[in-house]
């Protein structure tokens, strides 16, 4: 290694240095002239430390160097930018939902671990390397699990912490087994040499098994059928800007990692190892997801079986990389995440306002706060995949490259079709949400709540890009 | 011409507007609503003046919108979409000066109003599926609102049963048009390219897919089964959206019919043919007989939609140009007539008398409490039961006619369903505005109010509209070539003749 390697590995891993550079100075700042302020300013001190640090990340990452870095352990290719931009930016508009929600108790804290977060997301969306795969991975699962549980005097909170460790540390596992497999079978850890070892045979015993391990870490990451059951228990129980991390930025960054495991190192060729499995994940994400959030009375486990189905329509969109490219599942994750954490940015303020259980806590929001029912609209009929916002060109892209894939009768078309006929039923549980937010009257005595201007920044900022890229899906569609 | 697409832009504009001016008052929302409706209406009312009819789609914008997908943003007009867009902004205007009454929440009604015209606009103007459906889908969300949050009797029941029946439509349409476009290697939505994709697929690919697409929009435009989200959408929704729902909305999905479904596949149609004629039968007498046995006055428009709408379908079905320009005839005729009497109904009688049950109505003398309601009324129920001066006359005569040239049992059940139309379209007027005469005075007054009810004066905004459908419906009834000298040349283009048959223009 020579100092001009250095120097490139540097400015290649400039967004991640900036996050943690940021996290660290907010720390310290918190910690020494900030200590013993009041929690309303240390809270306004991190989250604009924070913001800045975020935005220089996504400032660096865009016109930073392209192409390989350091031997071939990063890539820092279109989708891998694209990702990183994505992820930062839903980070600044969940930091944005922070300064809505109720105060965390140790907010530099708060701030400071989900940067840590964002710094191995953004890292694991240009990894090309199965020890930095699982390296990125694990900082941001473990950031993860902390804000999760960063409400410890809340049962539910802690509840939701150990759910989600538990379960994440044994698809880590699973994963780490998966990831010596294929070092085994193949001899090398940088994706693009697996592939060239495993171009020419065909799938091996202990390649299949390593594929099984890699399938279930992944249908955890994603909240996947039957991997998802943390899901719910999480969405409800983290604090809402918590949830809003876990749910966007956390998702776009999975969805476009294992989708580089499964096409960039196990190649094409092993393609039919897995299609038959991901399809099944795909079919029981789509019907448990979309079928059990039209029993749900409690909006975030609501959100988080809507996620499920979500999950199942964008595994569609990984089968339909390799032939089609990333762009289709890039435009879903993306705008799904930017519905996701506006619909939990929501769902913070009203939760500091008097709570937000259940659906009937949003009653009479239009009333409340029209700003707030109305980005709730943008969001929740995103997610319902009305034009023209967002939403339904993600599944369009998804469905129509999926129905190419092999015809109607194929697989991935019959689960296209599949998917369009659930988006009625899923229609249901949303205008249910609506209903509630933008029909029904105050309850008595529900008071008028105020949005702080970063969170209202924020939530506009998602509704804003929602519509855009609904009006121009070639903005992002166009960039790959 | 060239101005054509503003009418969308400016009723999307129009939508914010009203929101902004409603939070400072009421009023000012109405009047920037009835003005941008009104410009609206002035813009395709300008275009029609210019329009040259033609056997082709005359394009007016046609951008790359998502060059991945091949969707354009394509939007052209034909005599066909010419029609329905100057129907659009007659009931859209109509349809405001019937909201004058709306109070709470004036600003929101009318920005989902505006939202919901502004996405049939666009559909009406649409050369490209994709484009199509979503203009189609605009539509769908405003009116889930406009009724759940304005609506009376049922609403969020209706509002419900509607948004899914039409969602669910759409999403069964989605479905056809990505197989064909899947199938034709995903290159363009065009209507010509996917009438060649489709082509390609195998014979009973093709027959699923044109049932898909065709089913898809008859949800929407109220075919037998699938209607009965219509009368309690109706009936649940406020006047200006039942106006809407039943003069517009219903046509948007015989419209998607008749231009993205018909010239789809003529082998699939070719299987299809005799069973939508037949839903399309059976729905103009069941829904006939089922309005005679209304006691609501609001479900006998309702009902009565349904089985006008299915005059429309029998003419799509009969696929010959007499059928299918009487289709698009009737479409106006039944989106004038059909706004008239919800008017009447919704807005003159009910907001007044508080009721529209035909066993209250039946002991008030309307015709002397509200002359002017009752007066608008005989006229639009003259019109719906298809007397000649009225636009119902020749729309139906032919669509009679070419059903009768393409099978003989159509016309003859389907002229049966004029007869019950008659007779429960008599029945309202009968029970619903000529009440009481047995002993006008000796009658008690409704709801317990002092000596001679007596009801406020029909306002200037609903003379205003009344008289305006009235005389469109009069004009077509006189001057039926007006629009069939639009509505015939369409017919002539390459994709229409291929799956019409015989039968003179």
């Amino acid at each position: 290694m020579n100092p001009t390697a250095y120097a490139g590995l540097f400015l290649a891993l400039l967004p991640e240095a900036s996050l943690a550079a940021g996290a660290l100075l907010l720390l310290g700042l918190d910690l020494s002239l900030f200590r013993h302020r009041d929690p309303a300013l240390r809270l306004r001190l991190a989250l604009w430390t924070g913001a800045i640090a975020v935005v220089a990340a996504a400032v660096a990452a865009w016109l930073g160097p392209r192409g390989s870095v350091w031997g071939a352990s990063f890539s820092l290719d279109n989708l891998a930018v694209a990702t990183q931009v994505g992820v930062l930016a839903l980070t600044l508009f969940a930091l944005g939902a922070v300064r809505g929600a109720p105060t965390p108790r140790q907010p530099a804290e708060y701030v400071a671990v989900m940067l840590f977060a964002a710094t191995g997301l953004v890292l694991m969306a240009a990894a090309q390397q199965l020890l930095l795969v699982f390296l990125s991975l694990e900082l941001a699962s473990l950031s993860l699990y902390v804000i999760a549980g960063f409400e410890a005097r809340r049962p539910e909170s802690t509840e939701a912490a150990l759910k989600y460790f538990l379960f994440g540390g044994i698809s880590a596992a699973f994963l780490l087994f998966g990831f010596s497999l294929i070092y085994g079978v193949t001899g090398s850890l940088e994706l693009p040499a697996i592939a060239a070892k495993l171009a020419g045979g065909g799938a091996t015993p202990p390649f299949l098994l390593a594929l099984a391990m890699v399938l279930v870490a992944f249908g955890f990451k994603t909240a996947a059928a039957p991997f998802h059951l943390w899901a719910p228990d999480v969405y409800q129980g983290a604090p809402a800007p918590s949830a809003a991390l876990i749910s966007s930025a956390s998702k776009l960054a999975g969805f476009v990692l294992f989708t580089r495991l499964l096409w960039s190192a196990a190649g094409a060729a092993q393609a039919p190892a897995w299609f038959p499995t991901v399809a099944a994940i795909s079919a029981a994400s789509l019907l448990l997801g979309n079928l059990a959030a039209l029993a749900q009375t409690n909006l975030r486990r609501l959100l988080a079986y809507s996620a499920i189905g979500h999950s199942g329509a964008m595994l569609l969109g990984v089968m339909a990389a390799g032939r089609f490219g990333p762009a289709p599942l890039f435009y879903y994750a993306f705008t799904y995440g930017l519905a996701v954490v506006g619909a939990f940015g929501v769902i913070g303020v009203v939760d500091r306002a008097g709570g937000c259980e259940s659906i009937a806590d949003l009653a009479g929001l239009h009333k409340r706060s029209p700003l707030l029912a109305g980005c709730l609209a943008v969001f929740v009929l995103s997610l319902a995949g009305i034009p023209p916002l967002a939403g339904f060109f993600g599944k369009l892209s998804v469905f129509s490259a999926a129905l190419r894939l092999g015809g109607v009768a194929g697989p991935a078309g019959l689960l296209s079709i599949l998917a369009i006929a659930l988006s009625a039923v899923a229609l249901y549980y949303y205008l249910i949400v609506l209903k509630q937010a933008l029909v029904a009257g105050p309850v008595p005595g529900a008071r008028p709540i105020k949005v702080p201007f970063a969170t209202a920044l924020a939530l506009l900022g998602s509704a804003a890009l929602i519509v855009w890229f609904g009006l121009d899906p070639n903005q992002l569609l166009g960039v790959f | 011409m060239n101005l054509l697409p503003w009418c969308i832009y400016l009723s999307l504009a129009g939508a914010l507007l009203s929101l902004a001016a409603g939070r400072r008052s009421p009023a000012a929302a109405r009047w920037v609503a009835l003005l941008t409706a009104a410009a609206a209406w002035a813009v395709t009312l300008l275009a029609a003046v210019q329009f040259v009819p033609g056997s082709s789609l005359q394009t007016l914008v046609d951008l790359a919108w998502i060059p991945m997908l091949g969707a354009r943003y394509h939007l052209a007009v034909d005599g066909i979409s010419m029609t329905l867009l100057v129907l659009t902004g007659l009931a859209a205007t109509a349809g405001v000066l019937f909201s004058w009454n709306i109070a709470t929440r004036t600003g929101e009604f009318f920005a989902f109003y505006l939202a919901l015209i502004a996405g049939v606009y666009g559909v009406f103007l649409s050369a490209d599926a994709l484009l199509f459906f979503v203009f189609y889908e605009i539509a769908i969300v405003p009116k889930y609102f406009l009724i759940a949050i304005w609506g009376s009797t049922n609403r969020e029941y209706g509002a419900m049963k509607l948004a899914l029946y039409s969602f669910a439509g759409s999403a069964i349409v989605l479905a056809g048009l990505l197989w064909v476009y899947a199938a034709g290697g995903g290159q363009s939505f065009a209507f010509g390219e996917l009438t060649r994709a489709a082509a390609t697929l195998p014979p009973h690919s093709q027959i699923a897919v044109f049932g898909l697409v065709f089913f898809g929009f008859a949800t929407l435009a109220g075919i037998f089964p699938l209607h009965t989200w219509a009368p309690t959408g109706h009936v649940a929704a406020p006047t200006g959206a039942s106006m809407l729902l039943a003069g517009v909305v219903m046509k948007l999905g015989a419209y998607g019919c008749l231009r993205v479904a018909l010239p789809l596949s003529p082998l699939g149609f070719a299987f299809w043919q005799a069973p939508i004629a037949w839903l399309a039968v059976i729905g103009i007498v069941y829904a006939g007989l089922v309005a005679l046995r209304q006691e609501d006055l609001k479900f006998v428009i309702g009902y009565s939609s349904v089985s006008h709408m299915g005059f429309v379908l029998l003419g799509i079905a009969a696929a010959n140009a007499g059928a299918v320009s009487g289709a698009v005839l009737q479409m106006f005729s039944h989106g004038v007539i059909a706004g008239l009497l919800f008017a009447v109904v919704g807005r003159m009688l009910y907001d007044r008398t508080h009721t529209r049950r035909l066993s209250e109505l039946r002991t008030m003398p309307i015709y002397r409490l509200l002359p002017f309601a009752a007066a608008v009324f005989v006229i639009a129920a003259v019109a719906s039961m298809g007397l000649p001066g009225f636009s119902g006359f020749p729309a139906e005569l032919t669509i009679l006619i070419g059903a009768w040239n393409a099978a003989h049992a159509w016309a003859a059940v389907a002229a049966l369903g004029i007869f019950i139309a008659a007779a429960f379209t008599l029945r309202a007027v009968q029970l619903g505005f000529f009440g009481g005469a047995r002993e006008p005075e000796a009658e008690a007054p409704p709801r317990g109010q002092a000596g001679t009810p007596h009801y406020g004066p029909i306002s200037l905004p609903e003379k205003t509209g009344a008289v305006l459908l009235v005389a469109a419906t009069v004009l077509v009834g006189v001057r039926p070539d007006l629009l069939l000298d639009w509505i015939n040349p369409a017919l002539q283009s390459p994709l229409f003749q291929a799956v019409l048959k015989g039968g003179a223009p």
